[in-house]
């Protein structure tokens, strides 16, 4: 068990290691270098360049660079942004509260709405499943963005029942959330009741409804568990998703965060900003994947043994 | 000799083939739908006559009529012709930009399949490290470091696409490479170039077609987000995203020129899952 998580843990941190120097690579090797892009439109004198290369230590051997920008990094220190002069850290560290808060509440929606769908639909008649699949099917092929718009569209213009933009007090969170939950939910629903009426069909079911447990008792006391072992794995894609998608949700209800933060710095190409944005997901991707692989450790004593 | 090779030894014993379905209604109408959206993308001219960036704003935010079937946008553009001319933008960016990855990825993955273990190993843990960065995140990625421009926003997707490619790629080859008749052919002496053009291309490749008309449809949602993201197509192009962007600010007074080109947009996508899944369950019935 030890030696798993220690190897799960070694690969996470090749990963990012690699990722870093990739990033790092890129901005090497990127068109236009960054002396022209601080220089801009201001006056362009050699003296003027020598002395950006020297503050950004350009001037010295492209190892020791590299060496340093590990490290610097690793204190999180991810350089400063070329269009607002201001440390990245900073930047990221003021926007990355309403991200963290929006995916954590799409998170809790998203399982309310995935369990509280399979249970409910799981064995039942074939038009009621069908009807909701083809429902599901709506939501996940559906943008993140044209979900976004209907629900504002609806509950935000036409009820009038929530905030239109911004981050002001929760109710401005609730229909953010549930553009990112509905797609998310709809994947995990459909895999959840697939594992239920697999369980379903199991001898212990029989057994535990012929002790006279209810459906409902025996799909939540028991089936459910089953059923969420092949959720969990699908854990690593639906958080890269969620990152992806929390983006473009961010922009279509006007809300402050990391999405506005990095497609801001896309278009100004304020590298290092992009950059920090990006390491960040990537960073938070590998740990939580990392997570949900410990969890199903955990949730199934059957796979501690291998 | 050859004459027996090339007949294939089926090795693994797959289920009986099911008897074949007749396809579902669901099926027959995506199919429909796609149609009509392939002659929007060949001859948008057939289904919306009018110029997609004629301004009449005398007309503006009108709601659908009979003369405006889905209505007009702030500027008094047609949204029906303009979705209709769209369809061109947002399906060459994902066609091309599913191309370039099931190309890129998919050699990747053969290479890493058949490779020696250690060049095998570099590869999928390149592979690996850019499946960490959450697709759109790398598309923008990709964005910030180029010209912004539709050659751009393909490639970006593309380099996004590329590792799922790769990886599928890679875990067929690997089975491929240890099925029952490659051993065999290898037994009978086949040389290592006529052993992967003549079994392991073919088996490894079958799949490839299907995986990416699935992976079509994602394509085109994110071109349309990143175009929404204002990092595709400028305005005025009717690219389905940016129109929707463009109308988001109107969304009170006029739903549907945001919300018809979102649904269009929806459509294509869940045809193009529809077919993709009906297409692999007929391609693993078959085997």
């Amino acid at each position: 068990m030890l030696a798993a998580i220690l190897k799960r843990l070694g690969s996470g941190a090749v990963v990012l290691w690699a990722a870093a120097s990739a990033a790092y690579l890129a901005l090497r090797l990127a068109p236009g270098d960054t002396i022209d892009t601080l220089v801009g439109d201001g006056p362009d004198t050699p003296v003027i360049r020598a002395q950006i290369a020297k503050d950004l230590g350009l001037d010295r051997p492209a190892v020791v660079q590299y060496a340093d920008y590990l490290w610097r990094l690793l204190h999180g220190d991810f350089g400063r942004s070329y269009v607002l002069q201001r440390p990245v850290i900073d930047i990221i560290g003021s926007q990355i509260w309403p991200t963290v808060k929006l995916t954590l509440v799409a998170s809790a929606f998203s399982v309310v709405i995935a369990v509280g769908l399979a249970v409910l639909t799981a064995g039942r008649a074939r038009w009621l499943r069908g009807l909701v699949s083809g429902v599901e099917l709506t939501v996940v092929s559906a943008p993140g963005f044209l979900i976004g718009i209907l629900l504002l569209s609806v509950f935000s213009f036409r009820l009038g029942w929530f905030p239109v933009s911004g981050d002001r007090d929760v109710s401005a969170l609730v229909l953010p959330a549930l553009a990112l939950a509905l797609p998310i939910g709809g994947v995990l629903s459909q895999v959840i009741r697939e594992g239920l009426e697999r369980a379903l069909d199991e001898p212990f079911a029989v057994t535990a409804r012929s002790r006279g447990l209810t459906r409902l008792a025996l799909v939540w006391r028991h089936a459910l568990r089953h059923a969420l072992l092949p959720a969990v794995t699908l854990a690593g894609t639906l958080i890269g998703f969620m990152l992806s998608a929390a983006v473009i949700v961010e922009r279509v209800f006007g809300r402050p965060g990391l999405g506005e933060v990095a497609t801001e710095a896309v278009s100004s190409k304020d590298i290092p900003v992009v950059l920090a944005v990006v390491m960040l997901a990537a960073a938070i991707y590998v740990a939580l994947s990392l997570l949900a692989d410990l969890a199903y450790l955990l949730i199934d004593p059957r796979l501690r043994k291998g | 000799m050859t004459a027996t090779l090339e007949a294939p030894i089926v090795v693994d014993v797959a289920a009986p083939a099911p008897a074949r379905k007749r396809p579902t209604p669901g099926v027959v109408a995506a199919v429909a739908f796609l149609a009509v959206i392939a002659v929007a993308v060949a001859a948008p001219g057939l289904l919306a006559g009018a110029d997609p960036l004629a301004a009449d704003p005398m007309r503006a935010l009108e709601a659908p009529s009979a003369a405006h079937w889905f209505g007009t946008d702030q500027l008094g553009r047609d949204v029906f012709t303009r979705v209709v001319h769209g369809a061109r933008y947002s399906l060459s960016i994902g066609v091309a930009s599913t191309l370039l990855s099931v190309v890129a990825g998919g050699l990747v993955g053969l290479v890493a399949g058949l490779a020696p273990r250690a060049v095998d190993e570099v590869l999928s843990r390149a592979l690996d490290v850019l499946s960490a960065f959450p697709e759109v995140l790398l598309a923008l990625l990709f964005i910030a470091f180029t010209e912004p421009g539709t050659p751009s926003l393909i490639m970006a997707i593309a380099l996004a696409f590329a590792p799922r490619y790769g990886r599928m790629v890679r875990a067929q080859t690997l089975l491929v490479r240890r099925s029952g008749y490659v051993e065999q052919a290898v037994t009978f002496g086949l040389s290592r170039v006529r052993l992967v053009a003549r079994h392991v291309l073919p088996n490894v490749l079958g799949p490839l077609p299907i995986l990416a008309t699935i992976g079509l449809g994602a394509a085109v949602v994110n071109a349309a987000a990143l175009s929404f993201l204002g990092m595709g197509p400028q305005p005025p192009s009717p690219e389905w995203g940016a129109m929707l962007s463009e109308s988001r600010n109107y969304l009170r007074v006029a739903w549907w020129a945001a919300i018809l080109p979102g649904a269009t947009l929806t459509l294509t996508v869940i045809a193009l899952t529809a077919v993709g899944r009906r297409l692999q369950a007929r391609f693993e019935g078959r085997h």
